[in-house]
């Protein structure tokens, strides 16, 4: 529906479709870039710097085989291993106190709350001295484990707001006839809420995996060749000394693609997710 | 009277112990997270402290000495410490302003039926969901490049020619970038205020013969004024921290004319080795942030009252 008047007369009719076609063309140009880097992937590498871009050309999986040949392979898995391993940490940590927060709330829960979305005020760059020291002095530099660790902690705060925020729509009179029923807390909460709040638990997931995937901070100052993730498998391109843009789109693609076809998938879920449920 | 007392004294002792441990078992599921976060957020801001105070350079072991504040008078003195501090406020100003104006545009021309619009919006999310890095690059390499670039290509009818944006304009390069990916989180937010507008008001309106304008004025603005403050508010947080982009397309260069406050604290700490310096940069960066961001909580905490009052 929308949200501005419309009335039936031919002349609105046209810009309707007039504003139609804008928002097609807007749509387009912002999702160009994307669309240029996938296509760029393919291309050939002379193919890939042209003056006049080419729009036509012989696809060639080469410059991908080319990506994976020069060990992404072992970035990817570093990727893999600190996004799965820090997201699911985040939701055993962040479920039980988002319950804490909302079913049956401490006292002064919304003090700790308020401790929780503080955090994400601080810039993390203020805390990557100590961060780098410490993690140097305990031998853990270029481990993957420590970056797990560290987007636990990052991710942390969004997730407990997210997850209160879901467990708030559980209505009461369900936890009250689930236990009258027999059901101990401990049951209930298992059988009854978490299958409620399982769609909210994978919006949580999605946005933990976004952030983990994408991070490059942390990724940048503590790791090398051994825990890199991809974003610092990336750093590689940024010289200009010789144009490799074919390689370099395939680079970015295989880099990106995760991420976009887990956000195309719930792109519903996102607003909610990153605006760390405070709009339903 | 004695026996009143005696009556409501014993439950009051009955219950005291329970009480006690029904608070502690409320705590307790709580407890993991919040010591978790406690650790890894904010135990490394009291070392940056101690550290801010010290004299420490990486590249001399056993260099470290107590200089108490002479490090933070450097940092004020430091008139690259307040170029970065205005290019930080420079680009998280105009990005996410240009962000949230372009965002709330595309919400409202998607907020209406038209063919495709499902698809419309899944190709206009989707520069929020490339990875920043990955973005920085391909901005930097095909759309900005003076010779190759897609933006000169575009640009050439106009006389434009060879012109090279990431050195001309290395702030404003950033800020196009940051632009494109965040105005689709942008647009999100304004749209699902605008989805979530109460319809009855605005056919009430329109039945009362109020025009197109002036029912987004009156009714629709209002309504989406939280939904966008929200959005300011997430964004800045986000951009503010920007360092990805700058990293890849300008490394704070030409000179420090692209250099933000992370970037340089980057700079300091990682290319300087200068521990001590760096620490203080990140006090004083984190104090600055406190002040901002103890009114910008007053925000979300206003929003989310108004949002439990519903």
């Amino acid at each position: 529906m929308a949200g501005i008047a419309e009335s039936s007369s031919s002349s609105t009719r046209a810009g309707r479709f007039g504003l139609a076609l804008l928002t097609w063309v807007v749509a387009i140009l912002f999702f160009f870039p994307v669309l240029w880097m996938v296509l760029t992937g393919f291309k050939q590498e002379n193919a890939a710097y042209t003056r006049t871009p080419h729009i036509t050309f012989s696809p060639t999986l080469q410059e991908f085989r080319n990506v994976f040949d020069s060990g992404v392979g072992a970035y990817l898995e570093n990727s893999l291993i600190a996004t799965a391993v820090s997201t699911l940490l985040v939701l055993i940590l962040a479920t039980p106190a988002a319950y804490a927060l909302s079913i049956k709330p401490v006292k002064r829960w919304q003090d700790v709350l308020f401790f929780f979305i503080s955090t994400k005020m601080l810039p993390v760059v203020a805390a990557i001295v100590p961060i780098y020291v410490v993690v140097e002095r305990i031998g853990m530099l270029d481990n993957i484990w420590m970056l797990c660790i560290l987007y636990a902690g990052m991710n942390m705060p969004i997730a407990v707001w997210m997850i209160r925020s879901f467990l708030l729509e559980v209505p009461g009179e369900v936890l009250e006839a689930a236990t009258v029923d027999g059901a101990n807390l401990q049951q209930s909460l298992r059988r009854v809420v978490l299958p409620m709040i399982a769609p909210g638990l994978a919006a949580t997931a999605l946005i933990c995996v976004i952030f983990s995937w994408n991070e490059f901070f942390f990724a940048v100052n503590l790791t090398a060749t051994r825990a890199g993730t991809v974003p610092v498998f990336l750093v590689g391109f940024i010289t200009s000394e010789g144009l490799y843009w074919a390689q370099l789109a395939a680079a970015a693609t295989i880099a990106t693609l995760p991420v976009l076809l887990a956000g195309w998938i719930a792109q519903k879920q996102l607003v909610r997710g990153l605006s760390m449920g405070a709009i339903k | 009277m004695s026996a009143v007392a005696l009556r409501t004294a014993a439950p009051r002792r009955r219950t005291r112990n329970p009480e006690k441990v029904g608070a502690w078992t409320r705590r307790l599921p709580l407890l993991p997270a919040l010591i978790f976060t406690v650790l890894i957020t904010q135990i490394p801001f009291i070392f940056t402290i101690y550290y801010s105070l010290q004299s420490w350079n990486l590249v001399r072991p056993g260099s470290e000495h107590w200089v108490g504040v002479s490090n933070y008078g450097k940092v004020f003195t430091d008139s690259q410490f307040r170029d970065a501090a205005i290019n930080t406020v420079i680009l998280t100003a105009s990005a996410v302003v240009i962000a949230m104006v372009l965002g709330t545009l595309l919400a409202i021309l998607l907020d209406r039926t038209f063919p495709g619009r499902g698809f419309v919006r899944t190709l206009l999310i989707t520069p929020f969901l490339v990875m920043p890095t990955a973005g920085a690059l391909l901005w930097k390499t095909t759309i900005l490049d003076p010779v190759y670039g897609l933006a000169n290509f575009v640009l050439r009818p106009f006389g434009i020619g060879q012109f090279d944006w990431i050195s001309k304009f290395p702030m404003g390069s950033v800020v196009a970038e940051t632009v494109w990916q965040w105005t689709p989180f942008m647009m999100l937010i304004v749209l699902a205020g605008l989805t979530s507008q109460p319809r009855d008001v605005l056919e009430a309106g329109r039945v009362d013969g109020a025009g197109t304008f002036a029912l987004f004025r009156e009714i629709t603005l209002p309504h989406l004024r939280r939904y966008i403050e929200l959005g300011v508010l997430l964004g800045a947080i986000y951009v503010v921290n920007t360092f990805d982009a700058i990293y890849m397309m300008t490394q704070g260069g030409p000179g420090t004319s692209s250099t933000n406050l992370p970037f340089y604290l980057y700079q300091r700490a990682f290319l300087g080795f200068d521990i001590g310096q760096a620490a203080a940069l990140g006090v004083v960066v984190v104090v600055g942030t406190i002040i901002v961001a103890t009114f910008a909580l007053r925000v979300v905490f206003s929003l989310l009252n108004v949002e439990e009052g519903r």
